[in-house]
């Protein structure tokens, strides 16, 4: 312990290059009258120069109801039910993985037998009755996942605000409908 | 005993009236442009758009603000003194149109075979006068806040009258110099005696010195500690609102436009050009305006720059910068017209 050199000792601390973008901290200067001086004239000046050149530079904002900002494809907005697209039927067999999977208990599914005469689904039964109450939904995407046949995804909207809270109970309809797509979807690399 | 200034010649009444309602008027639709232009200028420093949904780019922003102030409700608290509260506004309005009346826009005019002054009155005593008036409107601010019969207004108010007694000290020395160089205290004589070089040059501290003050007189940032929302909610207009808050906002960007007004005149040469050129005389209001519009894109500026002062700082700054600068300024100006003469 006594002629042992720490390790601490030999190591160069400024080996390590911060990289090109990191600027140094800029320190205030001391107090002192030539200081002060200099603080209320020259840092001053700074000041209202950062802040013209502010003027040319455009602004950042986006206007929301005009422009949005595009989602990004994995991004969980309302949901969607679908249909194959050579029969038209619905992938949507009511098993009721959705509604036992969701935590905000907001889905309510009622199934049914299919009949040769009334096909509605691929499967033995469909789902007479599918209603999501998008008041209490959270958007945490369970029923998406918990879906065995990819009948029910989330979609891009996230524009749900309504007048009165029955409005915000979507029926099987109104979720196999085409969506207004009202959202601008990110692309690669965006 | 020599006087001081020539108040000029006699001007018929109906001149004088109809200058009145056209200073007034111009006046009174200035304060809107300056709004709107703070909130735009101020929004492009800070990367965004400023009010731009009420007419074309905004533009018609301001009449909408006044619109839904003057529709609300006179609230008053029940702890107010009713008769000031109401009156402290108008004190304030008051005396920043009153101050409005001295800034000359232009050199005396020759129309309908009248001699017309481009301003309101010429007074004899101009400096003194806008310091009179600017002390008065010490008291808009002083009686509002106290007749609010609330805490934070009360705070704001005082902080209000210390600061406005501080500066206006330096405020007055500055135009010292001035007034020493020009050897007159009319606002039209102080323009005419800058006819070979503004005031800005000979007397730069003593603009840089009025120029500080004036952000402490007219309540703005960095100064604005009477109204310093963070820490008062809102000063000495806490309790205001509708029309009264109205008045108050008003006198306020009034008052930014007398101080350009005052700087304009006194050490920016008022509607003198540069260069010996002498357009025509309507050219005049044109050139003060253009001047005025400038010295308040700065106070915009700054306001958009910097961060408000701590109360210590604003007294210290008052007491140990700005009063011993102001009164070496007035001194050597003193000993240099002496030498010179």
């Amino acid at each position: 312990m006594s002629d042992t050199e720490t390790p601490t000792a030999t190591l160069n601390v400024t080996a390590w290059s911060p990289g090109d973008d990191v600027i140094e901290v800029q320190r205030p200067p001391e107090p002192g009258a030539g200081r002060s001086a200099w603080r209320t004239f020259v840092e001053t000046a700074r000041g209202l120069k950062t802040t013209f050149g502010r003027i040319g530079e455009g602004v950042n904002t986006i206007s929301y109801p005009e422009e949005k900002v595009p989602v990004y494809p994995r991004f969980r907005g309302r949901h969607k039910l679908h249909r194959f697209e050579d029969t038209g039927l619905e992938k949507c067999v009511g098993c009721s993985l959705c509604a036992a999977a969701c935590p905000a208990d907001c889905i309510r599914v009622v199934a049914a037998e299919n009949t040769p005469e009334n096909r509605v689904s691929a499967g033995e039964r469909y789902a007479a009755v599918y209603e999501i109450n998008l008041s209490r939904c959270i958007f945490c995407g369970y029923c998406e996942v918990a879906c065995p046949f990819d009948a029910i995804t989330m979609g891009h909207d996230y524009e749900l605000s309504d007048y009165d809270r029955s409005d915000l109970i979507f029926t099987k309809e109104m979720l196999l409908a085409e969506p207004l797509e009202r959202t601008p979807l990110r692309n690669d690399g965006e | 005993m020599s006087t001081l200034a020539i108040v000029g010649y006699y001007e018929s009444w109906w001149v004088q009236i109809l200058k009145a309602i056209v200073i007034f008027a111009v006046g009174l639709q200035l304060v809107p442009v300056v709004l709107i232009a703070e909130r735009k200028i101020m929004g492009r420093m800070q990367g965004r758009y400023g009010p731009n949904r009420v007419g074309p780019y905004g533009a018609l922003q301001p009449l909408a603000d006044i619109l839904k102030l003057l529709t609300k409700e006179q609230f008053r608290p029940s702890t107010s003194v009713g008769f000031l509260f109401a009156v402290a506004p108008l004190v304030s309005i008051l005396t920043a149109v009153a101050a409005f009346a001295i800034i000359p826009f232009g050199n005396v005019q020759h129309i309908f075979g009248e001699r017309v002054g481009l301003y309101g009155v010429d007074v004899s005593i101009g400096p003194l006068y806008l310091f009179a008036f600017g002390a008065v409107a010490f008291y808009g601010i002083m009686l509002g806040g106290w007749s609010s019969g609330s805490k934070y207004s009360f705070l704001g108010a005082m902080r209000g009258a210390a600061q406005l007694i501080s500066y206006e000290v330096s405020q007055g020395l500055a135009l010292v110099g001035v007034i020493m160089t020009s050897q007159t205290l009319s606002l039209t004589g102080i323009v005419t005696a800058q006819k070979g070089m503004w005031y800005i040059v000979p007397q730069f501290v003593g603009f840089l010195i009025f120029l500080t003050a004036s952000f402490a007189e007219t309540n703005r940032a960095p100064f604005d500690l009477t109204e310093a929302d963070a820490e008062l909610v809102g000063g000495y207009n806490t309790e205001y609102g509708g029309g009264r808050f109205a008045s108050y906002y008003f006198a306020e960007y009034l008052n930014v436009l007398v101080v350009s007004g005052i700087v304009t005149t006194v050490f920016l040469g008022g509607w003198l050009l540069p260069f010996g050129i002498h357009p025509p005389g309507w050219v005049d209001p044109i050139v003060v305006l253009f001047k005025m519009s400038l010295i308040t894109f700065f106070f915009i500026w700054v306001r958009a720059t910097l961060p408000r002062l701590r109360y210590d700082q604003l007294m210290s700054f008052g007491w140990k910068v700005l009063l011993p600068l102001a009164t070496l300024n007035a001194l050597v100006t003193a000993i240099l017209v002496v030498v010179t003469h």
